[in-house]
């Protein structure tokens, strides 16, 4: 790919002779304008390809499934489409589960913003040499598998492990929340917090350190500082942080499934039963439908609500 | 009229960043409705004192006073001060109006009082019909404006700014002098002034602080720092001035380190390294051999000519060292180019000698 325009006939123009090339034209500007619209499309065409094979085409037999009815045996009539398996998702069973993965899931965000919000703002206010040793400490986790270090809870947790011993040493028993929602919470505020604590930081960190003095000065204490000026200034990291906890917290899989006992606490989990164990594969489909709607929902209530400003 | 308690009192200010003596046993006294700058080059320790009244630092040691009451413990928000940010500081999520209104709501002052308040803030800085739009929305002459509207609007008993007028350009700049200067007659607060442009301070203020490497060097009138400065960096720092490097051999007389004997009077003893100040203007330009009875003269050579439109500098050169004459540029007079024999001639009175 050749990053110049392409030749144009020329013209004997005035004044052009000395180098021999031709002068601007409005031909020309006009087909350089193409050729530079021609590049962006060519630069963005692999990742339309990406998304249409991979996201747009999954999605519609998403949907294509949802709409259609499971048989007898467990397989899936895709003619006489019909809303039966969106109709089921009132049933009691499964909106307990859809309320109660939402639930989780904004918890889960919830903490993941408290835990993260002074330690964001910690980092942010460090020289840069301490600021980047901290973000290496807060991506370490990543350098180990995600299952793994599941597995790693579940032997923190469980009722030999070193949780239970250090509940007991503080005197209030050996607790076990294994296979318990907390359990579930713990795993998911752990696995997650590092998506919380990068956007904030990158909120916190381009705010004019002048504005909180400004505040200071003109007579708001600390907490009010906080409140009428850094809060509402980080506010592209809080949404950012908060959508990339809540999306993938809502569609957990591997946590509820560890840490929660493979009970169907949570709507990933619920999900797979549907398609491997219950062979229902419409409901599967149509929960996994609206689930993504949740998750693109959000998303862009985010870029509507400022996001761009990121 | 006037408080009799300074304003501003501080008393052996010392600020140190680690190993870093920023401020240096400062002793100050601001008088009351003063127009007051801290003047010195960056790194000079003007801004840090500046913070050091505001509350946003605390001094290391010292006693600092604010109309006589002891303050250098108190967090900014509890200090009857307010200040200009060097780049405004105006809160970028909330309009004009709203970035005024802040301090009075903070104070929890009633709905009732804010509004006449912040309207006749605005006003005051010429404002009205912006009330509504944001920062970002300004030009810097405005925000610079509203900045002054959210300090004022506090009626705060000293107000400080930080290079407020730094980021304007130059003809916004001359313009934003003298308003501030008429503003601060009008509403009769004391101004703390913190600026590196010498210009600047000698167009505004009452009195001038001059400060390098955390000390307060002099204290004075613009005419008093201009015209006896009090050693070596204070003359070279404000405007332009020839240094001549010499002894004090006698009563009233150094000789210069070209070996060249003038009358300087001072009360330095005999013996003592000095420096000679001479502003370019005070000198004058004579054909050789034409200086005036009473002024001290020396002869030498034109060495070069600058134009600067509405002056001329002339680089005369005697005896290894040179003196910059500065002469306006007026219609008629003998054409000097370089090259040329003269004789430079002053008052006897218009030199100053300083030490380092």
């Amino acid at each position: 790919m050749t990053l110049t325009a392409p030749p144009l006939p020329t013209g004997p123009g005035p004044g052009g002779a000395g180098t021999g090339l031709p002068e601007v034209t409005p031909e020309f500007e006009r087909a350089a304008a193409r050729a530079d619209s021609r590049r962006g499309f060519l630069m963005s065409l692999p990742a339309y390809v990406y998304l249409v094979l991979f996201f747009t085409i999954p999605f519609g037999i998403v949907v294509v499934y949802s709409l259609a009815t499971r048989n007898t045996i467990g397989g899936t009539d895709l003619a006489g489409w019909n809303l039966d398996s969106y109709r089921r998702l009132a049933e009691p069973i499964v909106r307990d589960i859809l309320f109660r993965s939402v639930w989780i899931a904004m918890l889960t965000t919830l903490i993941c913003l408290v835990v993260a919000y002074p330690f964001s703002y910690f980092i942010a206010t460090r020289t840069p040499t301490i600021r980047n040793i901290l973000l290496v400490f807060v991506m370490i986790p990543f350098w180990t598998n995600f299952l793994v270090r599941n597995y790693a809870w579940r032997v923190i947790l469980g009722s030999d492990g070193p949780f239970a011993a250090v509940t007991e040493a503080l005197g209030v028993g050996r607790q076990e929340i294994l296979f318990t929602h907390s359990a579930v919470i713990l795993g998911l505020v752990y696995g997650y917090l590092p998506f919380m604590v990068l956007p904030l930081y990158a909120a916190i960190e381009r705010i004019d350190g002048s504005l909180i003095e400004a505040g200071r000065d003109l007579y708001a204490s600390g907490a009010q500082t906080f409140w009428r000026v850094l809060l509402p200034l980080s506010m592209p990291g809080v949404l950012a942080g908060s959508i990339l906890v809540f999306v993938p917290s809502l569609g957990a899989y591997v946590t509820p499934q560890i840490l929660g006992g493979g009970k169907s606490t949570m709507l990933g989990s619920y999900i797979v039963v549907q398609f491997l164990t219950a062979r229902n594969w419409p409901l599967g489909a149509s929960l996994s439908f609206v689930l993504m709607t949740v998750m693109l929902t959000a998303t862009l209530i985010y870029f509507r609500a400022g996001g761009r400003k990121l | 009229m006037p408080s009799a308690v300074p304003a501003v009192g501080l008393h052996r200010i010392t600020k140190r960043f680690g190993d870093v003596v920023a401020v240096d046993t400062v002793d100050l006294e601001i008088a009351d409705g003063e127009f007051f700058a801290l003047l010195g080059p960056s790194g000079c320790g003007k801004t840090t004192t500046l913070r050091l009244i505001a509350g946003l630092e605390f001094p290391t040691t010292g006693r600092l006073r604010i109309f006589g009451d002891e303050v250098g413990t108190l967090p900014p928000n509890r200090r009857p001060v307010n200040t200009v940010f060097q780049n405004y500081a105006l809160f970028p999520h909330m309009t004009a109006e709203e970035n005024v209104a802040f301090g009075l709501r903070m104070r929890k002052v009633s709905k009732a009082e804010i509004e006449p308040r912040v309207r006749d803030a605005i006003a005051l800085v010429h404002m009205e019909g912006m009330e509504q739009r944001r920062p970002d929305q300004l030009s810097g002459g405005q925000q610079q404006r509203v900045a002054l509207a959210r300090a004022l609007v506090n009626s705060p008993k000293v107000l400080l700014l930080d290079e407020p007028l730094g980021a304007l350009d130059l003809k916004l700049r001359e313009a934003m002098q003298l308003e501030l200067k008429a503003l601060q007659r009008e509403v009769g607060i004391t101004f703390v002034f913190v600026t590196h442009d010498q210009g600047e301070a000698l167009a505004m203020s009452d009195r001038i602080g001059v400060m390098d490497g955390g000390r307060l060097l002099q204290v004075g009138t613009p005419e008093e720092i201009y015209a006896r400065p009090a050693n070596r960096f204070v003359a070279d720092f404000i405007g332009h001035a020839n240094l001549l490097d010499g002894m004090v051999t006698g009563p009233d007389q150094v000789t210069l380190t070209n070996g060249i004997t003038i009358a300087a009077p001072s009360n330095i003893q005999p013996g003592g390294h000095v420096a000679v100040t001479l502003r370019p203007e005070q000198a004058l330009l004579h054909p050789w051999g034409g200086a005036p009875e009473h002024h001290t003269s020396v002869d030498g050579q034109v060495e070069q000519v600058t134009y600067l439109g509405n002056a001329l500098i002339y680089r005369v050169s005697f005896q290894w060292m040179h003196i910059d004459v500065r002469s306006e540029n007026r219609p008629g007079g003998d054409p000097v180019s370089a090259g040329d024999e003269v004789t430079v001639s002053w008052e006897p009175s218009s030199v100053a000698v300083v030490q380092d």
